[in-house]
């Protein structure tokens, strides 16, 4: 059972290898608090794809131990993983879009999935669309999108089901600066809806537009983690203020900001977040 | 999960053209077969009924009076006894008419050969082989010349014969469910190949194999019910012309192999069996080849 205050990923002294290969990680320790915003960093082939593949329970370590959820990853039977799943969004580096659905579909599917019936799906599925602007998009199959709409069809269908945990790799990597503020502002709302948020990336421009966020940084396999903010128990409780910030965000009635309201001028996610709580967060 | 959802996950192909072929040409030949063993089981069961309690006694003797007092002795005495239900003195000229193929028009005055009397009796219970001992001793005194035979035993090669080709047509039957499941079988996993990306992001989504197994089950279900039924109708086409063609016979053996209602029953559930069987087995091979670590 996961106690509020629990990290909701725990690495120890995780390692990982494919086949008889040397390690692409090693002794990766860490956890991740709920509600927070991660990025992953470091050079190509440092490890990042190998970590996130663990975090969205695509790979099992080859050692160490994982809880996530509360829950000893290691050792559930494998009829359990999809429930663990269905808790996570996962926008892949390729977006591993289903070739012979359309958008609509593309983005219904974890619903789908999930057994939501058909008639409950139109309403989540056309305001997705919306908020990722491709309402006119919808019934498009990927090979007619191009790059950056099917990456906002990705996102669009990792957080449909409003998971606890979004896990993206290079999200932004297919896409202009441009679309990649949009995109950063997308998860910045969706973190203050409380998911916590994993982005792997290489662009440090994306990096300091959220001077919250907590770096991740992979080098060689290995877990850079020289202010110990990974480290569990953490070294400090999170500010009471902030606290209160995180509650108001996660009020039911809450919706997303639209990834077109980023062009306020003002090149800070947070000042766009800013407008958008001014507003109730409520979908325009 | 609504099983129209569960559809939805991955196209909505069928599973390749030549699966309804081959599942009509397999039902076919089982309708065939079940129907060709049903027949020949009615057959047996009906000659055995026929046979079981009659039994036929020769008076061999030479000397026809002599051989007319122990024929008419043997009558009456197995007519007076409580286990006999009917006793028939066969007429001489019913013999002569079965013999004539072979001995030529025979003079009843004076015949060539001297030609046993046949008594044919039936028996209240089976002819078995105390009965037939009780009846010999019972005709020692009278008619000493007597032989007693249990007319089963003249079809005994027949019956066993039958039984071999029950035999046959159920390890015919079994073969053919054998080749047809591994025919599903391939062709499940071949979905499961074609699909194998989108089955990967439906489990990364939170899938589970039985969704996954639900919709290949689903369009196994379309190409099962098609060759069944095609199937179906050419098997019984089949039995059709085959039954036409043993009735021209007109001989009373094959006439016992008409089916009854319970073994048309049975020739039914043929492809209601064959489609349970096909949707079971591309379930269960979806679920087996998806078990596997992460």
């Amino acid at each position: 059972m996961m106690d509020s205050d629990d990290p909701i990923v725990h690495l120890d002294n995780v390692g990982l290898r494919y086949g008889t290969d040397k390690e692409v990680l090693s002794g990766v320790s860490c956890s991740l608090d709920a509600g927070r915003f991660y990025f992953l960093t470091g050079a190509s082939g440092a490890g990042k794809t190998s970590l996130l593949k663990i975090l969205y329970l695509a790979q099992t370590p080859s050692r160490g131990a994982m809880r996530m959820f509360g829950t000893d990853m290691l050792t559930i039977p494998q009829s359990r993983l999809p429930e663990f799943r269905r808790r996570l969004g996962v926008v892949f580096q390729d977006f591993r879009l289903v070739e012979h659905m359309s958008a609509y579909d593309n983005i219904a599917l974890p619903l789908r999935v999930a057994g939501v019936r058909e008639r409950d799906l139109a309403e989540p599925v056309e305001d997705m669309l919306s908020w990722v602007g491709l309402e006119h998009r919808a019934r498009a199959k990927p090979a007619t999108l191009s790059g950056g709409e099917q990456q906002r069809v990705a996102i669009a269908r990792a957080v449909i089901s409003r998971p606890d945990m979004l896990v993206a790799d290079e999200p932004t990597g297919n896409v202009d600066p441009d679309m990649a503020m949009k995109l950063l502002s997308l998860f910045y709302a969706l973190n203050r809806l409380g998911t916590t948020i994993v982005v792997a990336t290489h662009d440090l421009n994306l990096v300091r537009q959220m001077p919250d966020a907590t770096i991740m940084r992979l080098d060689k396999g290995r877990l850079m983690d020289p202010t110990g903010a990974l480290r569990y128990p953490p070294r400090a409780e999170r500010p009471a203020g902030k606290r209160e910030l995180y509650d108001r965000a996660m009020r039911p009635t809450i919706g997303f900001v639209k990834a077109d309201e980023h062009d306020s001028g003002d090149d800070s996610v947070a000042a766009d977040v800013e407008a958008a709580e001014k507003r109730g967060w409520e979908m325009p | 999960m609504h099983r129209k959802q569960a559809t939805q996950l991955l196209p909505q192909t069928r599973m390749g053209g030549p699966m309804p072929w081959i599942i009509a040409i397999m039902v076919a030949l089982v309708v065939l077969a079940t129907g060709g063993a049903l027949s020949l089981n009615r057959l047996a069961s009906t000659a055995n009924d026929d046979l079981a309690g009659s039994i036929t006694v020769q008076i061999v003797e030479a000397d026809p009076a002599e051989r007319e007092r122990q024929t008419e002795a043997t009558v009456r005495l197995l007519e007076a006894d409580r286990r006999v239900a009917a006793v028939r003195a066969v007429p001489q000229s019913e013999l002569d008419a079965l013999l004539e193929p072979w001995l030529g028009e025979i003079d009843p005055a004076a015949p060539s050969v001297p030609i046993p009397a046949l008594v044919d009796a039936r028996l209240v219970g089976p002819a078995s082989e105390a009965e037939l001992l009780r009846l010999e001793s019972l005709l020692k005194r009278d008619a000493p010349d007597a032989r007693l035979d249990a007319q089963a035993d003249w079809l005994g090669p027949v019956f066993a014969a039958i039984a071999s080709l029950q035999w046959l047509a159920l390890v015919l039957v079994a073969m053919l469910a054998f080749t047809g499941i591994t025919a599903v079988w391939l062709a499940s996993r071949n979905a499961l190949s074609i699909n194998a990306k989108t089955i990967e992001v439906i489990h990364l989504l939170g899938g589970d194999d039985h969704q996954i197994a639900r919709v290949v089950q689903r369009a196994m279900r379309t190409d099962a019910v098609v060759g069944s039924v095609a199937g179906f109708v050419l098997g019984l086409l089949a039995l059709w012309l085959l039954g036409s063609q043993f009735a021209a016979l007109e001989s009373g053996l094959v006439a016992g192999g008409g089916l009854i209602w319970l073994d048309w029953l049975a020739i039914v559930l043929v492809p209601v069996a064959a489609c349970a069987i096909a949707l079971l087995t591309a379930r269960f091979t979806v679920l087996l080849l998806l078990r596997r670590p992460v």
